[in-house]
């Protein structure tokens, strides 16, 4: 048996050639579609189910409502932060591409748009803005809802959407703390091509929980 | 048995570990860990089975007021939890931490510091969830938790508080450890280690691994939804509110089935390392044994339902979870027959190992051909809710998962330890344990047959149920015996066993190249593999040395063991090895030049401050909901900032 030679200093290359953090975050994801499979499942299969109102897209008519209510659901206002949030993996794609470049002075052009555009910290903190914007928006629907009549102890929609939402929530509050640790790493020392990998699982992360949305978006809000 | 060979490679006295209390609570060594999870786990395997000794010995007569139905409740609900959460999954993650990086020829997991978490929070969690004994409030809905039975309503103490925050904390340390060895076996192989040239423990460890990650999950949201309901006031359980009844059943299985293959994998691996050695033949038809454990994965997520055809889902359904139910027998099936190929015209070696091996083999078959049976909607609507289904898993559980791990612990105790258990208090432990096994659980079939339903704390006289259930405590009380003695054989080898060296049972995978126990980097040198079995490589010879690899070649050099034939290991408690140890010294990392992670207590902080804060919870139900706040907010910081300070510190120093 042929022994080679990887004694010594460092550690032997990984099989694959790819980071293990790399792998993990992978694994990770996996595990997380698990678990929002879960929660949006446990929606679908009680939506239409509650005794009483209100409800997402239909009006409440006495007696399952004290008075009429109308369809709780706000869709405009949910359309603009989904934007927010589907712009936010736009900054992401960038605060990665600025950290890959960051030893290529000038890739992005020249002039203040291409310092911009080159700028890590620009991008990160963008990216955790419009993350923040996202988790605004969501904490003035939540409090609209309640204001009229829905909370979470009040029927099965009232449960199972405040789960589902508050969950994904949960996953951008984590995402946007995570970015905003990378901008104080960035600040302190800065962030360059060796450090790439940080902020690829980050953007990892961050893709995952905006495509989660996407789905939430359309089975929650659009279709009826 | 002319003079006797140095036993197969000898070189080393073995690696002299780090001792005192500071060093196994900063371990980020994987085998350390190992270590940690076997006694944890062993120690929580005396707790369940004195739980069952219990519960026997109320069933031993009719009526039997040993203890009251409420205690009664709680003895089997937490015998189940225990055995299942407690016991067969740490026991099976002693194994993975102690073997995946040795089977691969890695010098430790992917993320060490995050393989000390998960085992810190196992113990934090089992310590949370048996601490419900104190105030006498222990988990009483059975280890399934059924809703509405464990909703709010129904069950107003605490006991199915400590059952749902326990499991929720034990999830995070079974996903943690998924992801990390999901990561250690994709990246961490040795060059030359393809996948189809892994030792079979790892291929089943990997593939339960996958079984853990997209399993729990599962269990996390249906705890989520049941922690809301009891803390929160949600309707998700709650029928008054339109709540469906089945939510719970469905969400519990779509687990729970996995988490059976969960259990038993571990041990169909071990077995399969240990059937190859002691019949001297390479394990007979290795890629479908890798393919049926995945076909088995695959279709255990397809499979739910079968626990709930009582509940009447329709003949639709019915059907098509009993063909899927039936279909998971055929590649189960192929397993037992490799096994039996494997064997089949071998050097058999009847160790203690092997005989708990073999047990798996021929146990499993029985419990297997029993889930068969009541795959069939028909007869499980008989069977269900009886001793009969007791029986069952019973005898794929403990006659399968227990004691394939009860081979591992006998076939890997040297490794892990450098001294090999005792033979001769072993076959004591063994035969007892095996008959003891039978006798509790075989009469069960029938007093399931004639009625007898399961979770009754009493039964009447003048039922014919009396002579099938002093069978089975008699059986029951043989069981403990056989655990007192494997106690004390830990015990007494521990200290007096055997030298194992390198490799005391001529075995051919990558681990038993090093020393026993293995220097804390493993590998001084990252071998280069050439096949499946590399000790027995005639390619390597390097490597194999003085392992004969045919029958004929152990008969011509009659390889000993610490001076003993391998056959007849049962005097080597007390004799030291006939000078086959040589007096070099095992060099260290540093020596080496090798990077080795440092200790940290970390890792015991954030599973700590995580335990404390779902602990917190607790006091919701206590009326002092602000207290519960505060130290939920409380511990939810100090875990954050002790993760940030965690992840910001390197793994190793720098060089």
């Amino acid at each position: 048996m042929a022994t080679t030679a990887v004694v010594g200093h460092g550690h032997p290359p990984t099989t694959t050639g790819l980071d293990h953090r790399k792998i993990a975050i992978w694994a990770f994801i996996g595990s997380e579609c698990m678990l929002f499979t879960s929660l949006i499942s446990t929606y679908l299969i009680y939506k239409g189910r509650s005794v009483n109102g209100p409800f997402p897209h239909e009006v409440c008519n006495p007696p399952q409502c004290p008075t009429v209510m109308q369809p709780i659901l706000n869709i405009p206002v949910t359309s603009v932060s989904t934007f927010v949030l589907l712009m936010s993996s736009l900054a992401m794609v960038l605060a990665l591409a600025a950290v890959e470049n960051k030893d290529k002075p000038g890739w992005a052009g020249t002039g203040w748009w291409g310092r911009t555009l080159a700028s890590s910290r620009v991008w990160l903190m963008a990216t955790a803005i419009l993350g923040a914007t996202f988790l605004g928006f969501q904490a003035y629907e939540f409090t609209s809802f309640v204001h009229e009549g829905l909370t979470i102890r009040k029927n099965l929609f009232g449960s199972s959407f405040f789960t589902l939402t508050g969950f994904h929530g949960a996953h951008v509050t984590v995402g946007v703390l995570w970015l905003l640790t990378l901008f104080a790493i960035d600040v302190r020392r800065g962030l360059g091509p060796k450090d790439a990998l940080l902020v690829d699982i980050s953007a990892l992360y961050w893709h995952f929980v905006d495509v989660v949305w996407i789905a939430i978006f359309t089975l929650v809000y659009l279709i009826r | 048995m002319a003079t006797a060979a140095a036993a197969p490679s000898l070189p080393h006295a073995g690696y002299t570990e780090p001792t005192g209390i500071w060093s196994w609570l900063t371990t980020v060594d994987h085998k350390r860990i190992g270590a940690l999870y076997l006694w944890t786990s062993l120690t929580w395997f005396c707790v369940g089975g004195l739980e069952a000794v219990m519960i026997r010995a109320q069933l031993q007569g009719p009526n039997g007021r040993l203890v009251s139905a409420e205690t009664y409740n709680q003895l089997f609900t937490m015998h189940g939890t225990t055995m299942v959460f407690l016991v067969i999954m740490p026991l099976s993650a002693a194994f993975f931490n102690l073997l995946i990086p040795l089977q691969i020829g890695a010098r430790d997991v992917a993320f060490p510091r995050l393989n000390a978490f998960s085992y810190w929070v196992y113990l934090f969690g089992s310590l949370f969830m048996n601490a419900s004994w104190l105030i006498r409030q222990a988990p009483d809905g059975g280890w399934f938790g059924y809703t509405p039975l464990t909703t709010l309503p129904f069950s107003q103490n605490l006991n199915i508080d400590f059952w749902m925050l326990g499991l929720q904390i034990l999830g995070v340390s079974s996903l943690a450890a998924g992801f990390n060895f999901i990561t250690t076996i994709i990246n961490m192989r040795a060059p030359g280690m393809h996948f189809m040239r892994m030792p079979i423990f790892t291929w089943m460890a990997f593939i339960v691994q996958f079984l853990l990650v997209l399993a729990f999950p599962v269990i996390t949201i249906a705890l989520v939804f049941l922690q809301f309901d009891r803390f929160f006031g949600t309707t998700f359980y709650l029928t008054t509110a339109g709540g469906d009844p089945l939510l719970w059943q469905h969400l519990f299985w779509i687990f729970g089935h996995p988490e059976v293959y969960i259990l038993i994998l571990p041990a169909f691996g071990l077995v399969s390392e240990v059937l190859p050695t002691f019949s001297r033949k390479p394990l007979f038809g290795y890629p479908v044994m890798v393919y049926s454990g995945m076909l088995i994965a695959f279709l255990g997520f397809g499979v739910w339902a079968h626990h709930m055809f009582a509940v009447g889902m329709g003949p639709i359904a019915d059907t098509l979870f009993a063909v899927t139910t039936m279909l998971i027998g055929i590649p189960t099936g192929v397993k037992i027959f490799n096994w039996i190929f494997t064997m089949w015209g071998g050097d058999l070696r009847f160790t203690v190992a092997m005989k708990f091996a073999i047990a798996l083999v021929g146990l499993f078959t029985i419990g297997g051909i029993s889930g068969v049976m009541h795959a069939s909607p028909p007869a499980d609507l008989q069977q269900t809710d009886t001793y009969f289904i007791v029986a069952h898993f019973h005898y794929v559980l403990f006659g399968g998962s227990m004691m394939g791990l009860f081979a591992g612990v006998y076939y890997y105790f040297p490794k892990l330890t450098g001294r090999l258990l005792s033979e001769k208090i072993g076959n004591w432990h063994f035969w007892l344990a095996f008959v003891g096994m039978n006798l509790t659980f075989m009469p069960m079939h029938w007093s399931g047959l004639v009625g007898m339903p399961r979770r009754t704390w009493v039964y009447d006289s003048g039922q014919g149920l009396e002579p099938f259930n002093l069978m089975s405590s008699i059986g029951a009380y043989i069981q403990a015996v056989s655990v007192i003695i494997f106690a004390y054989n830990v015990w007494v080898s521990r200290r007096r066993g055997g030298i194992a060296g390198n490799d005391p049972w001529g075995a051919p995978t990558l681990e038993w190249s090093i020393p026993s126990p293995p220097p804390d980097y493993n590998f001084a040198v990252v071998p280069t593999v050439t096949s499946r079995y590399p000790l027995w490589d005639r390619k390597s010879p390097e490597l194999t040395r003085e392992v004969p690899h045919t029958r004929e070649g152990e008969r011509a050099i009659n390889v000993d063991i610490a001076g003993k034939h391998v056959g007849h290991v049962d005097h080597a408690i007390g004799n030291p090895p006939g000078g086959a140890v040589s007096s070099e010294r095992i060099r260290t990392a540093k020596e080496l030049g090798i990077p080795m992670p440092n200790p940290t207590i970390k890792p015991l902080f954030v599973a700590l401050w995580m335990t404390l804060m779902f602990a917190s919870l607790i006091l919701i139900h206590k009326g002092k909901q602000p207290m519960a706040i505060a130290g939920i907010i409380t511990f939810a910081l100090a875990m954050t900032l002790t993760l940030y300070s965690w992840l910001l510190t390197p793994l190793e120093d720098e060089h």
